[in-house]
């Protein structure tokens, strides 16, 4: 099963770009996920002023530009993982060389874990569209 | 903590630990048998301690150092398994080795050596295959005795004999376990990658609504065989036996109709397959080609496998590519059922006579007499040039041929389907 590892960094816009020793632990850290063969994807993300926020409501959309004052947490990175059970990616998440910050470990859902209809529904869109990398 | 949760704490920790930690001891004590004793040791003396205590900051280095405390007092109360003359000597320099080794740097430094040893010591060609599974799943996965016969629908008591004969093999041989280098690493490698491709393809082959532990197997071999890309980056074959694992698993999705009928690759729902695997297998032949050696079998396997990827629709299959592809496996693994492959490529690169012509070359082989995908595969080149008769005919011999009920019904389908076809002028 797979496991999205969303890293909350509890720091300001200004202090985003990470120190080289950060850096290094942090590597460290993705080394050892990665010898494990637990390691499918990560990616860091630049800081929210430099993002957007697309809001729907009723239907439609408006669209800011970050910062984004009213969020309290932002997403900074992630790490999408190979677990064979929930605590098994906590325990990995609570190996991460964190200080100040929060990580949210959260399941991805499996087309098997839907019901019948929804999974139909999946299978209907796209029939010949193929992955592209 | 309470006592549930603390003991799936070890448990967690366990499974995340137990091959690095049974690789160090191995190296250290030189016999994996032992080893493995000596962690379970200390798993249960986390069992007892941590519920209490909570799990140390470091788990993997207290339970090293049970692991190596343990081997002490063993050795000092005489206690093992050796007793001839000759074997005390060689528990007095097993002892002698174990208080001289720094367990917590070995967790760190050499670990990444001492875990490809275990995998070449599990695989090690004293072994049966069936040994080398077995063992590999138990020291590198984690798995218990009784999770390894669910997932080879074995009898268990087969299983922990196989594992207890294993263990002893090795034991008597004094097999070191050591990584092999040179051109004995170069000899003993296939059997490490054949591991890892048997747990895959029983993962594979496990059908819907059987033990989940099944389908399971092949996340186990791609995480091995992950893990051995990180170990052993300059062989070739590796990173061709992990991008062909990633794209297979890419399609398990697709393959699988909603009744658990089998789909064919060129009928599958692409937009099924995993995107993520399928980068990543592609990213892993990278590898395997940007190495100063040529592709082997599972590189060459892996290029095809990832010319399929790369079709946006079936359509668009570059099955000259592929014809080629199956032409330097053939000079590399020659074997009927790649020639029968290549005939399929060739068929839809340059034409039904072209292929049939490779097909009735080797139709007389005698690897291929029982094999189902042979009339299969003539069966759908005589469709396609329009005689239909021989068509259907060959499509009910490779239904009587095929062991897999669904498979048959597939077949016999087509059968009738030429039958209705037979231009009755």
């Amino acid at each position: 099963m797979r496991f999205m590892m969303f890293m909350y960094p509890g720091i300001t816009e200004d202090e985003w770009a990470p120190s080289a020793e950060d850096v290094a632990a942090m590597s460290r850290y993705n080394d050892e996920l990665r010898r494990a063969g637990m390691l499918l994807s990560l990616d860091g993300l630049h800081p929210p002023g430099e993002g957007a926020s697309v809001v729907f409501s009723d239907g439609r959309s408006t669209v800011t530009d970050g910062p984004f004052s009213e969020t309290k947490e932002v997403v900074g990175g992630y790490w999408l993982i190979q677990a064979r059970s929930k605590e098994e990616a906590v325990e990995w998440a609570s190996r991460c060389p964190g200080e100040n910050c929060r990580i949210e470990v959260r399941r991805v859902f499996e087309l098997e874990d839907f019901p019948q209809d929804v999974q139909e529904a999946a299978l209907e869109n796209d029939p010949g569209g193929a992955p592209q990398a | 903590m309470g006592e549930a949760d603390a003991t799936r704490a070890v448990e967690t920790v366990w499974r995340i630990e137990s091959a690095r930690l049974i690789a160090g001891l191995a190296r250290i004590v030189g016999d994996v048998g032992f080893a493995e004793d000596l962690a379970q040791d200390a798993l249960v003396a986390a069992i007892e301690t941590w519920p209490r205590s909570g799990v140390p900051d470091n788990p993997g280095a207290w339970l090293m150092a049970t692991a190596r405390n343990r081997a002490i007092d063993q050795l000092r109360r005489g206690k093992t398994y050796a007793r001839k003359q000759e074997e005390m000597a060689h528990e007095i320099g097993l002892q002698f080795a174990i208080e001289r080794a720094d367990f917590v740097a070995e967790l760190d430094d050499e670990v990444g050596d001492d875990l490809l040893g275990l995998m070449f010591t599990c695989c090690h060609p004293l072994l049966s295959e069936e040994a080398r599974v077995a063992l590999t799943l138990r020291l590198l996965g984690g798995l218990t005795t009784t999770e390894i016969a669910r997932a080879f629908l074995t009898p268990e008591k087969t299983v922990a004999q196989r594992l207890v004969r294993a263990k002893r093999t090795l034991r008597e041989a004094r097999v070191p376990l050591d990584v092999p280098h040179g051109g004995e690493l170069e000899a003993r490698l296939p059997s490490v990658l054949e591991v890892i491709y048997l747990v895959f393809n029983e993962g594979y082959a496990a059908s819907a609504g059987e033990d989940l532990i099944r389908p399971a197997l092949c996340e186990e071999a791609l995480r091995l065989g992950r893990i051995l890309a990180e170990l052993a980056p300059a062989e070739p074959e590796v990173h061709g036996l992990i991008a062909l694992l990633e794209i297979q698993a890419s399609r398990s999705r697709a393959r699988v109709g909603p009744s658990g009928e089998p789909v064919l690759l060129g009928d599958q729902n692409r937009s099924l397959w995993d995107p993520l695997l399928i980068v990543r297998g592609r990213r892993a032949l990278e590898r395997a080609e940007a190495l100063p050696r040529p592709l082997g079998p599972y590189g060459l396997q892996a290029a095809i496998a990832a010319c399929h990827a790369r079709a946006l629709r079936a359509e668009e299959t570059d099955w000259v590519r592929i014809a080629a592809l199956y032409e330097a496996l053939t000079r590399v693994t020659p074997s009927p059922v790649v020639e029968l492959n290549r005939a399929v490529a060739l068929g839809m690169a340059f034409g039904p006579e072209i292929g049939l012509r490779l097909v009735d070359q080797i139709a007389a082989e005698p690897a291929l007499r029982e094999y189902h995908l042979l009339p299969s595969v003539r069966g759908d080149l005589l469709a396609r040039l329009g005689r239909d008769a021989e068509a259907g005919a060959e499509f009910r011999r490779a239904a009587e041929l095929t062991a897999n009920e669904r498979e048959r019904e597939l077949l016999l389908g087509r059968a009738a389907e030429c039958d209705r076809d037979i231009d009755p002028a």
